[in-house]
């Protein structure tokens, strides 16, 4: 585009701006400094002190859990050990996540205090079957749904860096091979089970998960993996990551192993999530082994894209259930014109509204997961129920914003801060598997 | 947790289909332009469904058997009479609403008798065909302002009044009347009342003509001296606060989820017609977790589609707590108020997407359009249930947010 005057003086002011000789001068503040470095990092590489997982000399056959048996009759009720989960879940939500989301969010860091006092709750445990040191004995997406609902209730963010592990423990129970499985499950039984993520998004616009650009080629040795992943949850502090990439033409997913591996990184803050201390990571020829490649014959990648989706729903639930909840007492005590805001209908009816599609994401995320644990088809209904909770659970962060006025918008209160995760939903595929 | 239907539904939902594709359908047009013909082909469906009723072991559904189902029997999760009403209606109103609506002996006001009648009144007007006669020129939505007075004299009642927007008004064998018994008492002292056809004072003014649901009659009655039986008076005469007319209201908790149930039935009839019509033109309708790759005709119809299963399944929860004996009065709601935009929603926009083929009348799809409308207004307006969800969520009462 040609410049105009205008457009030239302005252009000229901000490589002015720009210049090192400012900071050599001493003219530009130690704040601004920072600012500027920051946004310029490129990827470094960084050698990550992963791991070693030692591949197993007596390994198992390849485990399926079976699919659960559903009753005969329409049931909306959780069974005990749902129940028991949710409300455990609940109370971690409220006493430890909630009141260290915003500290994280503004440290762009997951508290290591937090780490410690959720570990003991064993969550990676439920997505190993027995055989390997679990105590999975199902299918079960319908609780790590509902466990994904009252995590990311307490804060998304958070909730996000601690199913990553849950979820590549699930994808590895759920499509790999006997050697594989094997190999890796029981770390995630252990103590202090392995820090893992799944990399699958892309940095580019209208991002489709079913077709990646990062490819991978078979060589003699096994693959060469050559692509760039963003938005990668706690991706600089992974001893396994489970990448996306076409092979041969079609979509796969692979387990690459950080330790003794020098990675291409870069930090990938965004709007919101910035507890989960996402990165951009570059596979620039990354050669891997041959037994890197996720699962075998069975392996259906549009199925794994599909329990992704699950679990997405179930953080949008969580969070838009969280917005609900706190709007409620908040426009009861605001008062305007002399009695409480929540006694005009425009307000009130805001609520009934936000009930209304909160209720709505829920139903058909549990139904769809419902399905995926019955061993009956759910693409469609995965797909329907992430469509609505794209379309629905922004709008519910932008109106539980829109109900605190100008509260809504400062830090004070955790509103603005769902309305910056709210916005993910709709953009992120990968670190959450069901 | 299952959120399938349950097989042993499967035969009602299948004769329901049957009915609404052999019997609605192909009469459908018919009477929408012949408004205020009675559609005598029901009456023989009417008999067969009264039979497939009356020897239902689990009690049937329809109109008459709401209500009377919820909290009994063995203990543990039941799926009964309100889901079955739900699903049956679903079905049928795929096939035609206004002839749904004039289903013989299935109308709202046999609802109301199934919930608050004593067993004698059961046995005198069970099986009696009855309409609902609520809405007055003066007051809708606020049904705690009516008009109408019942005066005891004797053993009687005489009821004065006008009613207007009464379905099958006209067909059916008798009104349920809401009235008050002494004006300055407030809703307390509205009562409902059975007036049998026939019965001298009461009277049909006219019918409405309508923008939709033209099969089924819509009738403005007065009431002029109209005498009636003492016993006529459903449930308690004495005027508390505690019942009465929040009993009253309480019909609507069963009654809301079937009429749920019928906007996703005539929005299902819409969507199934255009995904049809468009997979026809050759739009691919796989469903797809990234969406905006899709032409917008196909997101749209997802879209829809999506909505449509919230409101069906906000639905059967609704139905599925009332089965259960749990108090549903903010969840009916919500099924109602979902279901009864997305109807609108879907309908029209499904005459949208097909064009002038939509809008035309060789396909259904306009007459589905214009019939939905009414989902929304009966039965409790949108905003009507807006606000019941937003007093039960907030904890404010009716003086407060008003």
């Amino acid at each position: 585009m040609p410049k105009d005057p205008i457009g030239l003086a302005l252009s000229i002011m901000n490589r002015i701006s720009g210049n090192p000789l400012l900071d050599r001068l001493g003219l530009r503040s130690p704040l601004e400094k920072t600012a500027y470095h920051g946004t310029r990092a490129g990827f470094r590489t960084i050698a990550l002190a992963g791991r070693e997982f030692n591949r197993a000399r007596n390994w198992l056959p390849q485990t399926r859990l079976p699919a659960r048996k559903q009753g005969e009759l329409f049931d909306l009720s959780l069974d005990d050990d749902q129940l028991m989960i949710t409300d455990s879940l609940h109370r971690l939500s409220r006493e430890v996540l909630r009141p260290n989301a915003c500290e994280a969010d503004e440290s762009g860091t997951f508290p290591a205090r937090i780490m410690a006092s959720t570990a003991e709750l064993g969550l990676t445990m439920y997505a190993v079957p027995g055989e390997f040191g679990g105590v999975a004995e199902q299918q079960s997406p319908v609780t790590s749904v509902l466990i994904a609902e009252q995590l990311a209730w307490g804060d998304m963010g958070l909730a996000l860096a601690l199913l990553a592990p849950f979820s590549v423990a699930q994808a590895i129970s759920q499509w790999g091979t006997g050697e594989q499985q094997s190999r890796y499950l029981p770390a995630f039984c252990e103590d202090h089970p392995p820090m893992a993520s799944i990399a699958l998004d892309e940095p580019t616009p209208l991002f489709d998960p079913m077709h990646p650009a990062t490819t991978a080629i078979a060589t003699a040795h096994g693959y060469r993996l050559n692509g760039e992943k963003a938005q990668v949850v706690m991706g600089g502090q992974c001893d396994l990551l489970l990448v996306a990439a076409v092979l041969d033409g079609k979509p796969r997913m692979f387990i690459v192993e950080t330790a003794g591996r020098n990675l291409l990184i870069t930090d990938d803050d965004g709007m919101g999530l910035r507890a989960t201390g996402a990165v951009k990571i570059c596979f620039d020829n990354t050669e891997l082994p041959a037994d890197a490649l996720l699962g075998g014959d069975d392996f259906d990648y549009q199925a794994f894209i599909d329990r992704a989706a699950l679990m997405r729903c179930g953080l949008a639930v969580g969070t838009a259930q969280a917005v609900l909840d706190y709007v409620i007492p908040y426009c009861n005590d605001r008062h305007a014109f002399g009695e409480p805001i929540s006694h005009r209908q425009s307000v009130a009816f805001m609520i009934s509204n936000l009930a209304i599609e909160i209720d709505s994401m829920r139903l058909l995320t549990w139904r769809a997961a419902s399905r995926a644990e019955a061993g009956l088809a759910f693409h469609r209904e995965a797909s329907l129920a992430r469509l609505l909770c794209n379309e629905k659970s922004m709008e519910v962060g932008s109106n539980g914003v829109q109900l605190l006025g100008g509260h809504g918008f400062v830090k004070e209160h955790p509103v603005e801060r769902w309305y910056r995760d709210l916005r993910s939903v709709a953009t992120h595929h990968g670190g959450v598997h069901a | 947790m299952n959120l399938e239907i349950p097989g042993k539904f499967a035969p009602i939902i299948h004769q329901a289909r049957q009915v609404a594709r052999e019997v609605f359908r192909p009469i459908s047009r018919k009477y929408d332009r012949a408004e205020h013909a009675y559609p005598k082909e029901l009456d023989l469906f009417a008999t067969i469904m009264d039979g497939m009723n009356d020897g239902a072991a689990d009690g049937g559904a329809g109109a008459g058997r709401l209500a009377r189902s919820g909290g009994e029997g063995a203990p543990g999760n039941r799926n009964g009479t309100n889901m079955k009403t739900v699903l049956g209606l679903t079905e049928l109103c795929w096939g035609d609403v206004g002839l749904a609506l004039s289903i013989p002996r299935q109308g709202l006001g046999n609802s109301a008798i199934a919930a608050v009648a004593s067993e004698t009144q059961l046995k005198r007007f069970g099986s009696t065909w009855a309409a609902m006669a609520i809405t007055e020129p003066g007051a809708g939505s606020d049904s705690a302002a009516i008009q109408t007075t019942a005066t005891q004299d004797g053993d009687h009642y005489i009821i004065n009044g006008e009613k207007i927007y009464v379905t099958a008004g006209e067909r059916a064998n008798a009104v349920v009347v809401w009235a008050t018994l002494d004006k300055s008492r407030g809703r307390a002292a509205i009562k409902s009342f059975v007036v049998e056809k026939g019965t001298p004072g009461m009277s049909v003014e006219r019918l409405e003509k309508k923008l939709g649901i033209r099969a089924s009659d819509t009738a403005a009655i007065r009431f002029d001296n109209c005498r009636i039986p003492k016993e006529n008076l459903l449930g308690d005469p004495d005027i508390s606060v505690d019942k009465g007319f929040a009993g009253a209201m309480q019909t609507f908790d069963n009654t809301r989820p079937v009429v749920a149930g019928m906007a996703i039935g005539v929005a299902r009839a819409a969507l199934e017609r255009t995904r049809d019509l468009l997979a026809i033109s050759g739009l691919n309708l796989d469903y797809r977790q990234q969406t905006w790759h899709l032409p917008a005709a196909a997101r749209e119809l997802h879209l829809l589609e999506a909505e449509l299963e919230a409101a069906r399944l906000l639905t059967l929860r609704a139905a599925w707590m009332a089965d259960n004996g749990q108090p549903n009065s903010r969840e009916a709601s919500m099924a109602k108020a979902k279901a009864g935009r997305v109807g609108s929603q879907v309908t029209l926009r499904c005459a949208e997407l097909c064009g002038s083929l939509g809008y035309g009348e060789t396909e259904l799809l306009e007459k589905w359009a214009r019939d939905s409308k009414i989902l929304d207004i009966f039965e409790g307006t949108q905003q009507i249930q807006l606000l019941i969800i937003a007093r039960r969520l907030l904890g404010k009462s009716s003086s407060e947010l008003k």
